[in-house]
């Protein structure tokens, strides 16, 4: 039997040349004869590894990494092929600490997997969640769903089952299911990564969502930055087609389901779900209000149940081993496992699935292994652009929907971007402001003034310029964005601002802006692309 | 590299012909048009409207409320350089100055030479290996200010 050798196709891993590594082994197994395939996988989420080259061997899969181009031969020449020792060699993948010590659910075969390989996917227990729903009633897969805890992924933590009941009861001939693949937050990944390394989960999941409300079409709208995200969904979903699990009689059940992957056009508000479909019908990304619920009246107007790609991606795994596994995991109200994205200046930066509880603390310096730079730690964001910037005082903040908004912060999609002791956090105020500007859709006057005034106040305040007046304006106008704003980019941007706000204050009062040498030029010891 | 391509109705006409049957199908064909040409030209906005029944300024509205879409062409390469929350915690404004100095424009301006187009992007997705940047469509991730120098070096050699 021939032996296989795993280089990942995932962006970040290309991005510090999985690509030229991969083609370099390709030419030693010519060149050295050896019976070896080349797979391209997923990534296993541990990016300071990237690129991580694994190795099949009756011990299992044996792991190399940071594997560069100029170290290539040198590790064939160790035997690599074998799994033998080697300066790079991390032994068994799975033993790797930060891998052990997650629980891999939704990510169950991202990074093992060819993610182009249907026979790959059901040979890992793919298909096995829609076999059971083909089996049950719509109303039987809305009830597992909802009695499993799962809550949307991609921020708001709206509970999946009851989304999808309001779905499966509003009448409607044609009916939708859609993905948000727009996952334009900062510090966050975990969708490009299942889309890029395990596309077929969450076609699975569509496709189960889709019998269980009763609807015919879907689409998957992935943002334009993730251009590799896009053309790996699009070849799955041509596969699945291919194989029958598409199209007009999906698995041989007679119920047809269509699907298309269609490409936003780089604005961030697309995230937000009515500015979503209006995108895909072809408008400005500007949000309507609700109600309606998209529920009932969604994508051209039908009813459409409308979640993110984790959300999505989590469903086969709750049909295939029922609700009581994954509500098994959790704490609280916030059932299963989150996806955390360690982000930013952190040594050891990468996706940890765990179930949900881990403090912040334990996910930046027991997973994360404290700052890239050697720094001291300083801040913390959490969730995303629109989440708060929490000091160290708060790191023991259990990562939990409920326990986050206790303390005033957002969970977000579950990215944490970690900062050393050279952040000032009225800059990271002032940025959020500008970003709310840069974005806003323009529909209410709260976010498209409101962001704009905030960047002035700021910079007045940062001036010293009638500071305790100015600061107490941007606390009213803080809360008039809260309040007033039509969805969450106007009504979470004060969420960064109020914090830096409340836990550096002494940020907002410095004599002159004197900014320390960078902690950037220290990354880049290596350019591991070169 | 990207491509920038003279103005041709007929192919133009070709590629809205191959999606205007699609539901919603403006931003596919903005985003064909733009891969064909490079940019979206003036003379697409009345072709486009035509096709789907909707008045020029409709198209003109969502040409311009997403950062995609381009009225002008780009130059030869196209470099995009994070400047989201995780590429800031690793130094990218510095990154960006530098990069800036090196091309002689600011982010959004194509150099006069017609070879480099700098942009801003929030967020690629590769902040496990901040800072980052797309050259052409090709992600790197942990650039350093040299990283950004051999990166825009070797590929004006290339075109």
């Amino acid at each position: 039997m021939s032996g296989k050798i795993y280089v990942p196709c995932d962006a970040a891993a290309l991005g510090v040349g999985a690509d030229a590594v991969a083609r370099a082994i390709a030419e030693q197994i010519a060149a050295r004869r050896l019976d070896l395939t080349l797979v391209r996988n997923g990534s296993r989420g541990m990016f300071w590894l990237e690129p991580l080259v694994e190795v099949e061997t009756p011990r299992g899969r044996i792991a190399y990494g940071p594997v560069t181009v100029e170290g290539v031969s040198g590790l064939f020449d160790a035997g690599i092929s074998e799994g033998r020792p080697h300066a790079l060699c991390l032994g068994p993948t799975e033993e790797i600490p930060y891998l052990k010590n997650q629980e891999r659910l939704t990510f169950a075969r991202c990074g093992i997997t060819d993610p182009l390989s249907l026979a790959d996917y059901i040979s890992h227990g793919g298909y096995k969640g829609l076999e059971r729903a083909l089996k049950m009633t719509p109303e039987g897969i809305v009830e597992e769903v909802t009695k499993s805890g799962l809550r949307g992924r991609g921020g708001a933590g709206f509970p999946t089952g009851i989304k999808w009941r309001t779905v499966l009861n509003t009448a409607g001939e044609q009916k939708y299911v859609v993905c948000n693949a727009d996952e334009g937050d900062s510090g966050t990944y975990a969708d490009r990564m299942i889309m890029e390394g395990d596309p077929f989960v969450l076609i699975e999941g569509m496709t189960i969502a889709a019998l269980a409300v009763g609807a015919t079409g879907g689409y998957i709208y992935i943002r334009s930055e993730y251009p590799h995200a896009f053309r790996t969904v699009r070849r799955a979903i041509a596969l699945a087609y291919e194989n029958g699990y598409l199209g007009a009689n999906v698995a041989g059940s007679g119920k047809r389901f269509d699907l298309e992957a269609r490409l936003g056009a780089g604005a961030y508000i697309c995230g937000e779900e009515t500015s979503m479909l209006e995108s895909l019908e072809g408008r400005r990304g500007q949000i309507r209000p609700k109600p309606p619920l998209p529920a009932v009246e969604g994508l051209f107007g039908k009813p459409t149940v409308i979640n993110n790609v984790i959300s999505l991606a989590t469903v086969p795994i709750i049909l295939e081993k029922g609700a009581e596994f994954y509500r098994d995991f959790g704490m609280g109200r916030s059932r299963g496992t989150l996806t955390i994205q360690l982000s930013g200046n952190v040594k050891h930066g990468g996706l940890v699935e765990k179930a949900f509880g881990l403090t912040v603390r334990q996910a930046i310096f027991d997973f994360g292994g404290g700052t890239f730079s050697g720094r001291p730690f300083r801040a913390v964001q959490v969730g995303g652009p629109l989440g708060a910037y929490f000091p160290e005082s708060l790191l023991d903040t259990p990562l939990d929907y409920e326990a986050f908004s206790e303390k005033k912060g957002l969970l977000g999609h579950g990215g944490i971007v970690v900062f050393d002791d050279t952040v000032d956090l009225a800059k990271q105020a002032r940025f959020a402001m500008e970003f709310c500007a840069i974005e806003s859709c323009g529909k209410c006057t709260p976010c498209r003034i409101g962001s704009t005034r905030g960047v002035e106040v700021i910079d007045k305040i940062m001036a010293h310029e009638n500071r305790s007046e100015n600061l107490q304006l941007l606390d009213d106008l803080c809360e008039l964005m809260l309040d007033g704003s039509l969805c969450a980019l106007g009504g979470l941007t004060p969420y960064p601002v109020l914090s830096a706000v409340r836990h550096f204050p002494e940020d907002f009062d410095r004599p002159a802006p004197v900014l320390p040498a960078h902690v950037g030029d220290r990354a880049q010891e290596t350019q591991p692309w070169r | 590299m990207s491509q920038t391509t003279t103005w041709d109705t007929d192919r133009a006409l070709g590629r809205i012909r191959e999606l205007e049957q699609l539901p919603g199908a403006l931003l596919p064909i903005l985003h064909a048009l733009q891969e064909e040409f490079g940019y979206i030209h003036e003379e697409a906005i009345p072709l486009v409207a035509e096709a789907l029944n909707i008045s020029k300024a409709e198209v003109h509205g969502v040409i311009s409320f997403y950062h995609d879409f381009r009225r002008t062409p780009p130059g030869r390469h196209v470099l995009r350089i994070c400047r989201a929350e995780a590429c800031q915690s690793m130094g990218c404004e510095s990154l960006v100055s530098h990069v800036e100095k090196h091309l002689g424009v600011k982010m959004g301006e194509t150099t006069a030479d017609g070879s480099f187009t700098l942009e801003p992007v929030y967020c690629l997705g590769l902040c496990g290996l901040s800072p980052s940047a797309m050259l052409d469509g090709k992600p790197y991730g942990r650039v350093s200010a040299q990283a950004a120098d051999f990166l825009i070096d070797s590929a004006r050699r290339h075109s």
